[in-house]
């Protein structure tokens, strides 16, 4: 929890944005606990943002949720005043973004928000390297250094030979990357991406959505991602912000959601998610019964192992404890009538395994014709469990329970 | 019922404005008559067909298209050959430095009128009034301020063809994608930056429209203003009208026609050639 004490890098207070011309009147009336509709009908404003609070952490991404018209993409705009919001307070790095002068305000865009649009907004008569230069040129940067960077945010997605193209070349997915090198080409501390990847096709966002999360491992950006789509959400975020008219629902990671939704509301919302795809490998391994030691066992050993934990194969580890093969009870039992001593000779030593974050959807392909219990193994080469089909159903049917509840 | 005074109002609106001020208009006719006649000496110095060839190479360049090059050839060796040379020229120095004076003042003021909701507010029914009002009006107070001969018509000329060069500039910067605009703002772009990187190069095709719709309006006024002593080809079609000469009246007929499609090809291509 220490990581909940550090400051945050976005503090959002109370916000609240009414659009229409009697915003006093209508603030006043959501103060006192009047709703949406009763606004509309009575001052004729609409709230598009009522009383939202919450932080991002330096580093974290945050993916804020709802169905359209639940004020998300006004939320975000507030952040870096696209729109002025009518009252609340944001801080971003301790720094009152709402009483800044008009250019503090382009300062503080300039030098720390960059954003990606969901029709990517790329400029039509600026080339993709030009494109990917905006911010830079409008910072005043010399036109060869701006270039260099330029090229270099280009590289970062995948964009390389692309650069004296115009946008209308380009595919969907390829021009999204390029909003995203204009964004990254300024080295923001955060970026607001509002449904980044909603206009792309799915197997293209899905790729987008990796890349992304690739980006992030390097790169630590704190990120505010607006999105629809609850699956994505689950995906790419370390929170979600689930709103619901304007307000904020929920705050939680995934499995909060998930396993506790706040009300109804979310109940609904997530009633859908495909869990194959929040849960990992990690959350539904089993330990392993027994593993068996190289260089201190020989096959009578494995198979007696073996016997006792009512398995039919077994892993074999080395003194570092890295996995390196698995010996079947056929095996075993074989090479102690031919009076085999060593493991190695008996032993498999090509098996297919996992990563602790693989996605359970993932999984069950791997596992349809597997022959053994599929190893989860770290990436210093531990095994950390395996995923046997029985702890794969189970543990699927255990977080739908609680999911419906 | 009383009749209302509105045309003695204007009259002495006006008659107070010529009083006062017309010693200044006055002036600036007699430099602006020096300046159009070394123009078009200037003009004139070059051998015709020297000049002729040049234009035609220009109007190539500008569209790369060989079409027009060729009935730019063509065409003026026509209006040569009629002897309306020195006439066409005329003309063409008149319409140049009308239009460049109208998109000189149109051009900003369309920018304004985009950014700015009060300035289109007062700029939009001034261009109803502008574009519906018959262009003969505009030459009645031309003369009191610039006397009878070329400045009036310029006056009247920008007047008459201002319109919808604010117009579509105006048109072309409001029709930026929003979503554009926006990310410039997101960027951190000024109000400098946003127009000069963002606006005016998407809006170009537009205000390119504009600029080929002020040449044409403005050529379209020379016969007009002809009658208030513009000379160049409107004066022969004036002339031509008032002897009933219906040869040398179509001769210069024609020879409008060729600058108008001359002008219009190139212009159009000047503005569609940018992606």
């Amino acid at each position: 929890m220490s990581e909940r004490e550090k400051e945050p890098k976005i503090r959002v207070n109370q916000l609240t944005k009414i659009f229409g011309s009697h915003s006093q009147e209508a603030l006043k009336m959501l103060h006192d606990g009047a709703s949406k509709d009763e606004i509309l009908e009575k001052t004729g404003c609409g709230v598009g943002v009522s009383q939202a609070s919450f932080t991002v952490d330096e580093g974290e991404i945050v993916v804020v949720m709802g169905l359209s018209g639940s004020g998300k993409s006004t939320l975000v705009r507030c952040i870096n005043r696209l729109i002025e919001p009518t009252a609340g307070e944001i801080f971003i790095d301790d720094q009152d973004i709402t009483s800044l002068s008009s250019d503090e305000l382009r300062h503080v865009r300039l030098s720390k928000l960059g954003m990606v649009f969901q029709n990517f907004a790329l400029f039509p008569h600026r080339t993709v390297c030009q494109n990917a230069e905006y911010g830079l040129e409008i910072r005043g940067m010399a036109p060869a250094a701006r270039r260099e960077k330029a090229m270099i945010a280009l590289e970062q997605v995948g964009l390389s030979g692309w650069e004296d193209y115009y946008p209308a070349n380009l595919s969907g997915g390829m021009q999204q990357r390029v909003g995203l090198a204009r964004a990254l080409a300024l080295d923001p501390d955060i970026l607001l991406m509002d449904e980044a990847f909603s206009a792309l096709d799915p197997l293209i966002r899905s790729d987008m959505q990796d890349e992304l999360i690739s980006l992030q491992s390097r790169m630590r950006k704190t990120i505010v991602f607006i999105s629809h789509d609850l699956d994505e959400a689950l995906k790419l975020g370390d929170r979600l912000v689930l709103m619901k008219d304007g307000a904020i629902v929920q705050i939680g990671t995934a499995e909060e959601i998930l396993t506790n939704p706040a009300n109804d509301y979310v109940a609904r919302f997530v009633e859908n998610v495909d869990l194959t795809k929040v849960l990992t490998a990690e959350s539904v391994m089993v330990k392993p019964k027994a593993t068996v030691l190289l260089s201190a066992h020989g096959p009578k050993s494995a198979l007696r192992f073996m016997q006792k934990q009512q398995l039919s194969q077994i892993f074999v580890h080395d003194k570092d404890q890295k996995v390196i093969g698995l010996v079947s009870a056929d095996a075993a039992s074989e090479g102690v009538q031919r009076h085999e001593t060593e493991l190695h000779h008996i032993m498999q030593t090509d098996f297919v395994s996992v990563a602790p974050d693989t996605p359970a959807a993932d999984l069950i392909p791997i596992m349809a014709n597997l022959p053994y219990p599929l190893p989860v193994v770290g990436s210093d080469g531990k095994l950390k469990g395996v995923v046997i089909r029985g702890s794969l159903l189970a543990a699927l049917a255990e977080r739908g329970r609680n999911n419906n509840a | 019922m009383p009749r209302i005074p509105l045309g003695a109002t204007i009259e002495a609106f006006i008659d107070f404005l010529v009083t006062n001020f017309s010693f200044l208009t006055i002036a600036f006719t007699r430099i602006m008559e020096n300046v159009i006649r070394y123009l078009e000496n200037g003009l004139l110095f070059l051998p015709p067909w020297l000049f002729i060839f040049m234009v035609a190479g220009i109007a190539f360049w500008l569209t790369r298209k060989w079409g027009i090059a060729l009935f730019t050839l063509l065409g003026l060796m026509l209006i040569w050959n009629m002897g309306l040379w020195v006439a066409t020229v005329s003309t063409i120095t008149l319409v140049l430095i009308a239009t460049l004076t109208a998109l000189s003042i149109g051009v900003p003021i369309g920018i304004l009128a985009a950014l700015n909701n009060g300035v289109n507010r007062v700029v939009q029914p001034i261009l109803d009034v502008m574009q519906t009002m018959p262009a003969f009006v505009y030459l009645i107070p031309a003369i009191p301020f610039f006397g009878l001969g070329k400045v009036a018509a310029i006056f009247a000329t920008v007047i008459f063809s201002m319109p919808p060069a604010i117009r579509l500039t105006c048109l072309g910067i409001q029709q930026v994608p929003r979503e554009l605009v926006e990310c410039a703002d997101a960027f951190g772009s000024s109000k400098w930056q946003k127009l000069f990187k963002l606006q005016l190069p998407l809006a170009t095709p537009t205000i390119m429209a504009g600029v080929n719709q002020t040449v044409m309006l403005g050529l379209s006024m020379v016969v007009i203003a002809a009658m208030i002593g513009a000379r160049g080809l409107g004066g022969e079609v004036w002339r031509a009208i008032q002897r009933l000469q219906m040869g040398s009246g179509f001769e210069a007929g024609i020879g409008i026609v060729i600058v108008a499609i001359i002008l219009d090809r190139v212009l159009q291509h000047v503005g569609t050639k940018k992606r």
